[in-house]
């Protein structure tokens, strides 16, 4: 991978969360494809080929929906998150510009009167597509190693 | 109880009947430990998994009754064995994988081996050791292996569902159901292989009893789940039935989901709006499936241990696994029938995106779970009501009852002695 292309990987992920982490759910759809696919998984299930996830979401119609339940009609204590994303690993590139990429992330939850503490830690597992006008997220697996969720996953990770 | 006196040496039920429940019914580890105790370990059947999980014979799972951790394996000759993860030595836990395939148990600590019944194999040293000629150490003669086996637990196997139970004079399966749960639950579970989907698992920091209330409760769902209203998918005038059994532990929610239309006395929550479309219908699409018999959705509470859930599509049991008053873990295992076409996997897998700790009308449930009992413990000597529908405990044909938890608090009393 060229370096320039590299660095705009880094960029994509970087921002990527700083716009989960301000709620900006308009921006973080955007980053997606039409035709995406974007899961929260647990480990083991994603280990054992078992195909459910907490969050299966498989258009982008689902992931606006999803953006729809969580701000309007899901009862949840209020949170923020705070993503940490490590530099991403590319697993492969194709020629036609499909990037196969992971990043380690951990994400803290804050909630209110609350301290900070660890609420999901996992990898992204990506197959992103790079063109000209930028990078746009074909899919995106969240495989996370906790084997319980605390209480609720409301926010995408 | 008086604010004077707020947490009580004996816990006693004050009011008549079970229109009121005591916080200290969720607050005091006391009671939780008789509950364990009193409902888990004597007297019940407790949910263990599906007989999908553990296909062929030497494949085991990790789980848990209550608070003990337990191993659920297939025999060589294909029945189901549970016992109970605790060495006959020195009382290691001694299974650490969640899942997996063995020939028999080994504890690594001094490599005490079982059989898959828990049947104990093997003691190593157990003539000692020769040293010149002489046998020194060693297990002493009157020591049997027979004696010393893992604790085995009674197993009853319907459907492809497992339960086990620590009590072996606990009434048959069959008979803890009862003949109207049965009839539900063999709806469910009527003989077709079960395929496994996976997992779900969350923590939630209130008490266990919460859940079954939880789902023994047809108020809630239309008020807190918005997402099921402003969609269309619940109106307080669908057909409907709640049902016990004669003891009034186990219960179902039964409701057939009508033709649709708008009639806003039936929704009562303010952002409902009538023209809310999905971006993508597919997370409903569902289709009927000659197995439901009528009924669109039926919500079990078999108590204590697990809730089995059929939502349209979307098939689940959901086990409650209590760790103190204040916390229990809820694993949620997703399955199809063996006879499912790859469409219809993949409208379960879809429409379980409204359920679980993400779930679209499943994760509120957790929230609300967890404020209760900040209620609960700040003002212990407290107690929440539950009258909607009267004080009686009968069976109805709406959903505008609180007689299912009632039902529940009568037993609890009785099993409990308060
Ligand atoms: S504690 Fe298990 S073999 Fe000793
Ligand atoms: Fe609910």
């Amino acid at each position: 991978m060229k370096a320039d292309n590299y660095l705009k990987l880094t960029q994509f992920y970087q921002n990527y969360a700083a716009m989960v982490d301000q709620e900006n759910w308009d921006a973080w759809l955007d980053m997606f494809s039409e035709d995406c696919v974007y899961k929260v998984q647990a480990r083991e299930n994603y280990e054992r080929n078992l195909p459910m996830a907490a969050l299966s979401l498989t258009s982008k119609g689902m992931l606006k929906d999803r953006i729809y339940g969580i701000t309007e009609t899901i009862f949840h204590d209020p949170y923020h998150q705070l993503h940490l994303v490590s530099s991403p690993l590319i697993l492969s590139e194709s020629d036609d510009g499909i990037i196969e990429s992971q990043a380690n992330y951990t994400v803290f939850r804050t909630k209110n009167n609350g301290i900070a503490e660890v609420y999901n830690v996992g990898r992204y597992l990506d197959h992103l597509r790079l063109t000209e006008q930028g990078i746009q997220i074909k899919s995106r697996l969240c495989i996370f190693d906790n084997e319980m969720i605390l209480n609720s996953l409301i926010y995408p990770i | 109880m008086s604010h004077e006196n707020p947490i009580p040496m004996t816990p006693v039920w004050e009011h008549e009947d079970t229109s009121r429940i005591p916080f200290w019914a969720y607050t005091d580890e006391d009671i939780h430990k008789q509950e364990l105790e009193k409902l888990f370990y004597k007297k019940h059947w407790c949910y263990v998994g599906l007989e999908a999980e553990i296909p062929q014979p030497g494949d085991f799972k990790r789980t848990v009754i209550g608070e003990r951790s337990v191993i659920m394996v297939r025999h060589e000759d294909n029945s189901i064995y549970v016992v109970e993860n605790v060495c006959a030595h020195r009382g290691m836990r001694f299974c650490r994988e969640k899942h997996g395939h063995v020939k028999s148990f080994t504890c690594p600590y001094h490599q005490w081996n079982y059989d898959l019944e828990g049947k104990l194999q093997g003691v190593p040293f157990r003539r000692g050791v020769k040293q010149d000629g002489k046998a020194k150490g060693g297990m002493p003669k009157d020591f049997k292996t027979s004696d010393h086996g893992l604790t085995k637990l009674l197993v009853a196997t319907r459907g492809g569902v497992v339960f086990a139970s620590f009590d072996h004079d606990v009434e048959s399966f069959e008979d803890f159901l009862g003949p109207t749960m049965l009839s539900y639950f063999d709806r469910m579970f009527n003989g077709r292989k079960l395929t496994l989907l996976g997992y779900n698992k969350q923590r939630i920091p209130g008490n266990w009893k919460l859940m079954q209330e939880n789902i023994k409760d047809p108020y809630h769902p239309g008020l807190l789940h918005t997402w099921f209203v402003t969609f269309g998918l619940w109106r307080a005038d669908n057909r409907s039935e709640l049902k016990m059994d004669e003891h009034f532990r186990h219960a179902a929610m039964i409701s057939t989901r009508g033709s649709g239309g708008k009639d806003t006395q039936t929704t009562n929550v303010s952002s409902f709006k009538e023209s809310m479309q999905l971006n993508d219908p597919s997370f409903l699409d569902v289709e009927v499936e000659p197995w439901w018999d009528g009924p669109t959705a039926v919500m079990m509470t078999l108590f204590p241990s697990v809730i089995l859930q059929q939502q349209v599509n979307s098939v689940s049991t959901r086990h409650i696994q209590p760790n103190g008053h204040g916390s229990f873990d809820f694993v949620w295992t997703h399955f199809g029938y063996e006879d499912d076409t790859p469409d219809m996997t993949e409208r379960r897998l879809r429409q379980a995106n409204l359920f679980g700790p993400a779930g679209f009308v499943s994760a509120d449930d957790g929230e609300v779970i967890e404020f209760s009992q900040q209620g609960f413990e700040q003002k212990p000597f407290h107690r929440s009501l539950a009258e909607l529908g009267g004080k009686e405990i009968e069976e109805t044909d709406h959903m505008v009852s609180e007689t299912l938890i009632r039902g529940m608090y009568a037993y609890w009393r009785k099993v409990m002695g308060v």
